[in-house]
């Protein structure tokens, strides 16, 4: 199929950018999205051109690197699916597609389609793990029984691939989708239970600080999210928010 | 907000009861309007609520100006394409506009007739009560200006629709109060009220203007 | 050159017991003067610098992706052995250690390997205990599955995503020591050289990758995590960014690599489809557990299945071969990696394949859903079930085990995969080669340490499925905690280490001139013009199947495309800003040596074992014949100017626990 296609190209963080038009012929409909990007990117160094920047490493949908806001939505028009994932088959030739980076005052441009998405790390480091040594001297693995279901609930929180699409997708650029996925993965499992009031508070102080902007639970996240995280997360997270800070000493 | 917002639910919910009396336009009925008008502004457990009624309208308007404007300022560059319909409804994207819609009309209905009331010149009825029933009855029947008034009335209620259309539920997920078993009741509930709170108050000026032909 | 593997005395049960009891330690005030670098954040990378962390250590610790989360263990889907026997189906740790020893032809080290084994009911509690979700019974306790080579269930998984999870879990310890200050996290840096001072690693050369910036860091121990080299073949498993950089770099200072031509080709890979792929993807192992592998009988039939003529689902059983099966009566589908793998080429070589390029042999999940829906229908009561129930309540049991591999699937064919078996090829998957490690996990560069995938230690000439986590978290949380100390004891009084030292300088330059090289070779094909037809050369001549004459003259193929490459390649763009194009190009550089070594090893191992298959060594069944005699060794090869001109150093295997058998899973 053919294709126009309008990329955002900025060179820097300190420049400005622009949407560029380009056009590519020949595109295989078994191909994916990035891989539609390499035979771009191919073509541009054909003609000595610079190649479009985006991040992507594991192409399997799990690393969370890629990103791309494409047509109007991020990760694309297909539910459920990572950029990489996407195939051509769902786009008919001679259709335009618009390609831009994720958008958020917390995810400053890097060169053209690529974000930092530092602020996610920063909002882990602040509070997203359990407080335990790696000795391997802890408790036999059993010894801690975990209901099934909220060993199956955790999990479905901890499959958040961080890739920032909740932020790319929420009107307000918000962070919670991916604040709460990992405070609700350690609320669930009675490992996480000790430091959860803390946890919850720092996270969500952290949150603030990088600039995301406000949920007003319109709820665009978890329907953009790859990994469909559920807002019952969310919620979560506000309840345990609610409690720490009631309870807090501070 | 949610707070504020459920409050402010369970006054428009009260606030319709009483007003859903203008429909009985018959000297009597408008003889009782009146006296449960004195009421509710006489009473003092009644005037208590009321001044965290003004508080609340305020803060809920106050936080959700600032709410909207740091989440624009999260967002410095826009989007060239953005299909926001594929993911999420038109009212939950605008609760700043409906709000500020809502809140031109609050102004608007509280100067017609909450000023009215307390501070205007106004007769008195039969029973010797402030006539606050005549003073709505003369707005919504005063020819083109009154028709013009039941309008803005009737949009301002579909604003508020669509604001709770979002905010019922919106509120309840805000508390954390999110269960697979009765987020549908909620939801449901919440569109219930969205559609029937805002259409009971819209038929009150229609069906006066309608009278008085 | 002889190598000291520095295994502790004592039988094979308390040797790791007994080394850890008499190991030097560094007191925690000096450890606090101690710098270690670590490059890659995978799961041997986090869980080693958080551990060097928590234990005092100030750690540097390198990533070329955004985050240390995306490293690509996070891709590992099925699952993490342990010899824990929840199960209580007579698993143990010997067990485990003999599987392995088994399952890697008898191709790695012992002691190794126990330890490895010891440790890895260990990994489970750890990561339990750091809130990584494993999948649970209904009692609340973990579950376990079955994984290939294999006769018990001790695999603990997260549905197809164990490794995200055990890598959150390491991610997770990593942030903690990042925000305690204790690890100095670089995102987004690529090491491109290690340096040396008095023979000792002492730091390494960096690169921005986002300003394009050379940094000198320097350390008391650089510790190399960086994962395997996979992507030699261009197309593989691996993620796009997967890279051998740091471990040809660290070769090429004096490290020896180890069995680089050992290669594990994955059985169950989505087929290639056409010219635009990137990448291949990996259909997790544990659907053996439930599919089933067939090519039609006969020849006709696979033709006309290839012509679209006739549909695989309208072939009645006895028109299918399920060759696994009838080749390996005893573990059927669930044969080692290399065995399943060399199986479906001889199909496919015979004439029997599938798709359109007749590369590709079916998984079909038929038998599965129907033995399923029977077993749900009793339980529900449901008495003379009909077929389409059956069916039904079959695919919601298969949905639950693997729907995210079936939609994964899905979304790359195109094609139901509960309606219509799935296609799978082999496809290059990890490498059990690496640079050699002594016990301690160091190199034979001293203050240089090589761990996970990245060392060649643990897994011979194959590797087990389920065995890369546990050996990346055993390395990195529960090895190199200790042994390094053996080392950095030394070096208590050694100080900050000086970057301005001539060392330093040098190996700057010698980045920056390679760098200078390439962007001015202003040629005219692009960086994935050289390493796709790398990658076929490798894949074609040191691939699945090797021979003497294909590997000499891949040896001289690649020795020509790298001339070739080094004049002509063209890199768009500048060195001193973000260049994707020039990350690659010097990546590919090495892969370019890389891959000649990992010939000139295959052509040198004259016998053909675990994921190294000689077609001139095979028994007359067309099985693997290994040559214990000749070949019981490590292939350790030493850097000396030019890849193909190395020296072969041999460490040789004492096996004093296990019998060298045949392997066999007929």
């Amino acid at each position: 199929m053919d294709l126009k296609l309008k990329i955002w190209r900025q060179a820097n963080q300190n420049t400005k950018g622009e949407l560029k038009d380009y056009a590519i012929k020949n595109v295989s409909a078994d191909s994916s999205f990035l891989e539609m990007m390499d035979q771009l990117n191919e073509e541009l160094i054909e003609k000595n051109e610079e190649p479009v920047v985006f991040d992507h490493d594991c192409r399997e949908g799990i690393c969370g690197m890629c990103s791309l806001h494409i047509n109007g939505e991020p990760h694309g028009p297909q539910n459920a699916t990572t950029t990489c994932q996407l195939h051509m088959r769902s786009f008919k030739d001679g259709d335009t597609i618009f390609i831009e980076p994720w958008r958020s005052r917390a995810f400053p441009v890097i060169k053209d389609l690529s974000v930092d998405r530092g602020a996610f790390d920063r909002i882990i480091e602040s509070g997203g793990y359990v407080s335990v040594n790696t000795s391997g001297n802890t408790l036999d693995a059993n010894a801690l029984p975990v209901p099934k279901a909220n060993a199956d609930e955790a999990f479905n929180s901890a499959t958040c691939i961080g890739c920032g699409a909740c932020v790319a997708a929420c009107p307000n650029a918000s962070a919670m989708l991916f604040v709460s996925a990992k405070v609700s993965q350690l609320s669930l499992l009675p490992q996480g239970k000790v430091e959860a009031k803390e946890r919850v508070l720092n996270m969500v102080n952290q949150m603030d600080l990088e600039g995301f902007g406000n949920c007003s639970n319109v709820g665009a996240c978890t329907e953009e999210c790859p990994k469909e995280i559920s807002l019952e997360n969310i919620a979560r997270m506000n309840r345990e928010y609610l409690g720490a800070s009631l309870a807090s000493s501070k | 907000m949610a707070i504020t917002g459920l409050f402010l639910i369970s006054f428009l919910i009260v606030h319709l009861l009483g007003n859903l009396q203008l429909l009985d336009l018959s000297i009597e009925g408008q003889e009782k309007f009146n006296a449960y008008a004195k009421f509710m502004t006489s009473f003092p457990l009644i005037k208590i609520v009321s001044y965290f009624l003004y508080a609340s309208i305020l803060f809920h308007a106050v936080d959700g100006i600032v709410l909207v404007m740091q989440n624009r300022k999260a967002r410095p560059e826009r989007y060239k394409s953005w299909k926001p319909n594929n993911n999420s409804i038109w009212a939950s994207r605008n609760m700043g506009l409906l709000g500020t819609i809502i809140l031109a009309f609050i102004i608007m209905h509280m100067g017609q007739f909450w000023y009215q009331m307390h501070w205007g010149e106004i007769g008195v009825d039969a029973q010797g009560n402030k006539d606050l029933a005549t003073v709505v009855i003369k707005t919504y029947q005063d020819g083109t200006a009154g028709m013009i008034i039941v309008a803005l009335y009737v949009i301002s209620m579909a604003a508020i629709g669509f604001h709770l259309w979002h905010g019922f539920a919106s509120a309840f997920q805000t508390f954390g109060l999110n269960h697979k078993r009765y987020n549908p009741i909620i939801e449901k509930l919440g569109y219930g009220i969205s559609v029937l709170i805002p259409l009971a108050y819209a038929f009150i000026p229609v069906f006066i203007l309608m009278a008085k032909n | 050159m002889k190598l000291d593997s520095k295994i502790p005395e004592g039988p094979l049960e308390t040797k790791w017991q007994n080394h850890k009891a008499n190991i030097r330690l560094v007191n925690p005030a000096n450890k606090r003067n101690i710098d270690v670098i670590v490059v890659g954040t995978g799961l041997a990378g986090s869980s080693a610098a958080a551990s060097l962390a928590e234990m005092g250590y100030n750690v540097k610790a390198f990533c070329f992706q955004d985050s240390p989360r995306r490293a690509h263990s996070i891709a590992a889907q099925g699952g993490i052995n342990a010899a824990k026997n929840y199960q209580n189906d007579g698993d143990s740790v010997y067990r485990l250690f003999y599987d392995t020893i088994k399952g890697g032809d008898y191709r790695s080290r012992e002691a190794n390997v126990y330890r490895l084994a010891e440790v890895s009911a260990n990994i489970i509690d750890q990561a339990v205990a750091q809130g990584v979700p494993f999948a649970r019974e209904y009692g609340g306790n973990l579950d376990n599955r079955s994984f290939g080579g294999v006769q018990v269930s001790r695999t603990f998984y997260a549905k197809g995503q164990t490794g995200q999870q055990l890598l959150l879990g390491a991610y997770s310890a990593l942030s903690r020591q990042i925000s305690k200050g204790k690890v100095k996290m670089y995102n987004r840096h690529e090491m491109l050289d290690v340096v040396l001072v008095d023979g000792k690693a002492r730091g390494i050369i960096a690169r921005n990758l986002v300003t394009g910036e050379i940094q000198r860091h320097g350390a008391h121990a650089v510790v190399i995590a960086s994962g395997g080299y996979g992507n030699v073949f261009f197309l593989s498993t691996n993620a796009m960014g997967s890279n051998g950089s740091a471990a040809w770099k660290a070769h090429k200072k004096g490290a020896l690599f180890s069995n680089p031509c050992f290669t594990q080709i994955h059985p169950t890979c989505i087929p290639v489809s056409g010219d635009h792929q990137s990448k291949l993807t990996l259909m997790s192992e544990s659907l053996r557990n439930d599919g089933r592998i067939w090519v039609p009988k006969d020849r006709k039939d696979a033709e006309a299945i290839r012509a679209g003529k006739l549909k695989p689902t309208d072939l009645p059983e006895e028109k299918r071969d399920y060759y696994l099966e009838r080749r390996y009566p005893s573990f059927g589908n669930l044969v080692p990696r290399d065995v399943a793998s060399r199986a479906a080429k001889e199909r496919c070589d015979e004439g029997y394949g599938v798709n359109q390029t007749g590369e590709a042999v079916y998984l079909d999940f038929a038998a599965a859903i129907e033995r399923y829906g029977k077993t749900e229908a009793n339980i529900k009561g449901i008495n003379n079930p009909t077929a389409a129930q059956v069916k039904e309540l079959g695919t919601a049991v298969v949905e639950a085990k693997y729907g995210n591999l079936f939609a994964m699937y899905e979304k790359i064919v195109d094609d139901n995969p509960y309606q219509t078996p799935m296609m799978i090829y082999p496809a290059v998957h990890y490498t059990m080669g690496g640079i050699w490690v002594d016990y301690n996990l160091m190199t034979s560069v001293p203050g240089m340490f090589a761990l996970g995938e990245a060392n060649f230690s643990d897994h011979g000439a194959n590797r087990l499925g389920a065995s890369a986590l546990m050996q990346g978290l055993a390395d990195g949380y529960f090895v190199i905690p200790y042994t390094i100390g053996e080392y950095l004891a030394d070096e208590i009084r050694t100080g900050a280490i000086d970057t301005n030292h001539e060392a330093f300088d040098k190996a700057e330059k010698e980045v920056n001139a390679t760098i200078e090289k390439l962007m001015n070779a202003k040629g005219s094909n692009s960086v994935d013009h050289y390493h796709k037809r790398l990658g076929l050369i490798m894949w074609n001549k040191c691939g699945m199947a090797r021979n003497a004459q294909g590997l000499e003259e891949a040896i001289k193929e690649i020795g020509e495309l790298r001339e070739e490459f080094w004049k002509n390649v063209r890199i768009p763009g500048g060195a001193s800003e973000m260049n994707p194009e020039l990350d690659k190009a010097m990546r590919v550089a090495d892969f370019m040596e890389l891959g000649e070594l990992m010939c000139k090893d295959a052509l040198a191992r004259e016998e053909s074992c675990g994921g190294h298959f000689r077609e001139e060594f095979q028994t007359e069944e067309g099985e693997a014949l290994r040559r214990d005699e000749e070949f019981a060794f490590v292939s350790s090869w030493k850097y000396t100017g030019n890849p193909s001109e190395a020296e072969l150093i041999k460490e040789e295997l004492v096996f004093e626990n296990v019998e060298l058998k045949t392997r066999s899973y007929k």
